[in-house]
């Protein structure tokens, strides 16, 4: 890695970082709020590409620590009264131990296993979150109040609820999140999971611990995506099993796939597209679930590599 | 109603459940142990089954017999032809390779799902049962369309067992699970097999969902329960073996009837679900496979 491209890509993240803080300023009110809940969910996707797209591990259960950070987050603030900082660092720790301890079981299964596996693990949490219904109100959810999701920063308090703060923090969140990724591919950890994705059994033989390094994986990707979990919960005060199910494991599958696996910039852009996609075909047909499943397939079939694959392919062999 | 006759209904109920799951999970098997796939979209066919069979009975009037026994027909060929074209279309085309196709497959589900919903709609609706003949036991009457369920999925698990062991077409299916290039050096035409066995996988998962529809409903979100619980039956059975399937669908069926009657459907899924991705991390081949080679 050169210089040169090393400059490359910090100034094209920075860059990418500073258009989405402007565009606070901005964007019209529909696609503000548009955009503020499409970074949340593209932090969700970035945990889920560091798993799928640099380690090679597709998991069909990360809906399990997006909800994981969701109900960590959320079940404190609503039945214990947690202040938004102690809400959001008890979603990281729940999404840190099921992730921790998810690993140590799936990993012990490969390929087509390892998807059964998490998937099922997933659907268990799923039905433990409707069998607690008492605390969880299952599919109908909790809703955070105004008042409980606001921050006392010495004299001034920081409303989360308010549009601003609230773009401002999950582009916070997203940059915090993009820069993460972005030292985690380009340190050794990330080499040696790409070696691991290209071919396992060399990987050991060159004397790494391979099981360590994919738990490190797991455990990572499970906790930036409890954070966007947790930071869903507080930011648009929602809280419901719906985003425990099946279809929020296979919603980041779908992201990543399109903006291209294994690219630091791809989970944004597949979120952001696969979110006006639906947006606008749902104003002519309700079937959106139509344009997921096209979307899917035609991918497979003529798109292996993503938008952002395809573009490093071609043109830009330095993006990470 | 006193302990063993409520024990004996739980079980008759199993036994249905594990009549119509055993002739759904053999489907899947056969797709993964042939063509080592994955059919996410595995739980549509069996909905589009039933979904099928409530137009088709619906569209002849008259006698329900009638209506019923051209559904049990028909149903399972449209599906049949729908899974070939999906799989001539696009799972061909990725050449099986796993990850694809688990992508591919679940492109698929939410396609049929929403295509059930457009035409179909959201209500669950029922189907008549071709006869409604109650058979009196001497602590309650049992519905005999339930027992003939189980009857008619023994004699289709019978048949494709012969298929598969006794039969040239069976031959050909096991010489391409065993060796795939060995077998298309030996003239055997891997692509038509592999689109029939995919067929003939949804197939069977259709026609367990015609013959279950008179005593449940059809809906178009009914394809995921079977989706799971015949993954579940497959892992604990052995990923492809025909003989662990049906010993497999036995256990869960009726010990879902047993347990669901005396404790929370819920709580028994959770702890099923779990047990079961615990065998798969355990012991990977199955309670009743044997080791990989």
């Amino acid at each position: 890695m050169t210089e040169a491209s090393t400059a490359k890509i910090y100034g094209l993240h920075v860059a990418v970082v500073a258009v989405l803080v402007a565009l606070n300023f901005v964007l019209p009110e529909y696609h503000h709020a548009v955009l503020a809940r499409v970074l949340v969910l593209a932090v969700f996707a970035m945990g889920y590409n560091l798993l799928f797209g640099y380690a090679g591990l597709l998991s069909l259960g990360h809906a399990m620590f997006f909800a994981a950070g969701l109900y960590g987050a959320g079940l404190p603030l609503y039945h214990l009264g947690w202040g938004v900082p102690a809400a959001f660092a008890s979603g990281l720790a729940a999404g840190l131990v099921v992730s921790a301890v998810i690993g140590l079981l799936a990993l012990r299964t490969t390929g087509v296993a390892f998807m059964i596996v998490t998937m099922m693990f997933a659907q268990v949490f799923y039905l433990v979150t409707l069998y607690f219904g008492e605390w969880t109100r299952g599919d109908e959810g909790l809703v955070l109040q105004q008042q409980a999701r606001q921050v006392a920063l010495g004299a001034t308090t920081l409303d989360l609820t308010n549009p601003d703060t609230r773009y401002l923090l999950a582009a916070a969140l997203f940059a915090t999140a993009l820069f993460a990724t972005l030292a985690i591919v380009r340190s050794r950890h990330g080499r040696v999971l790409v070696a691991i994705r290209e071919n396992e059994e060399r990987t050991r033989m060159l004397g790494y611990d391979t099981f360590a390094n994919k738990l490190a994986a797991v455990v990572a990707s499970g906790v930036i995506c409890a954070a966007a979990g947790a930071a869903y919960a507080l930011l648009f005060g929602y809280v419901g099993s719906t985003f425990a199910s099946v279809q929020y494991s296979i919603l980041p599958l779908l992201w990543v796939l399109l903006g291209g696996a294994a690219t630091t910039l791809g989970p944004l852009v597949g979120t952001l597209f696969m979110y006006y996609v639906v947006d606008i075909t749902s104003g002519y047909t309700s079937a959106y679930m139509l344009v997921v499943g096209a979307v899917l397939i035609l991918l497979v079939l003529f798109f292996r590599k993503g938008v952002l694959g395809t573009v490093r392919e071609r043109w830009a062999r330095w993006l990470p | 109603m006193a302990f063993g006759p409520h024990l004996l209904l739980a079980t008759l109920e199993g036994l249905v459940t594990a009549a119509v799951l055993a002739l759904t999970a053999l489907g899947l098997s056969l797709v993964f142990g042939v063509m080592r796939i994955v059919n996410v979209a595995h739980g549509e066919f069996f909905m589009l089954g039933a979904v099928l069979a409530w137009a088709i009975t619906t569209a002849v009037s008259g006698n329900p017999a009638v209506g019923f026994a051209a559904a049990l027909v028909l149903a399972p060929l449209i599906v049949g032809a729908i899974a070939w074209v999906s799989e001539r279309l696009v799972l061909s085309r990725i050449e099986y390779n796993p990850e694809a196709t688990i992508v591919a497959t679940i492109g698929l589900l939410y396609i049929i799902q929403q295509l059930a919903l457009t035409f179909y709609g959201p209500e669950a609706r029922p189907v008549a049962p071709p006869f409604s003949y109650r058979i009196q036991l001497p602590w309650f009457g049992y519905s005999g369309y339930k027992l003939s369920i189980i009857t008619a999925s023994a004699l289709l698990l019978l048949a494709t067992w012969f298929v598969l062991t006794r039969t040239r077409i069976g031959l050909v299916m096991r010489a391409t699970q065993y060796d795939r290039e060995i077998a298309q050096a030996f003239g055997i035409p891997v692509g038509r097999v592999y689109g029939a066995v995919f067929a003939l996988g949804a197939m069977l998962a259709a026609v367990a969902a015609v013959l279950i529809v008179p005593i449940s409903q059809a809906h178009y979100l009914m394809g995921l329960d079977p989706l799971l619980l015949s993954f579940i039956v497959v892992i604990i059975g052995g990923l492809g073996s025909l003989r662990g399937t049906v010993v497999a669908a036995l256990l869960i069926g009726v010990s879902d009837g047993i347990v669901s009657v005396f404790f929370s459907p819920t709580l028994a899924k959770i702890i099923a679900t779990l047990v079961v991705a615990m065998v798969l991390v355990f012991r990977p081949q199955g309670l009743f496979g044997t080791a990989a080679k």
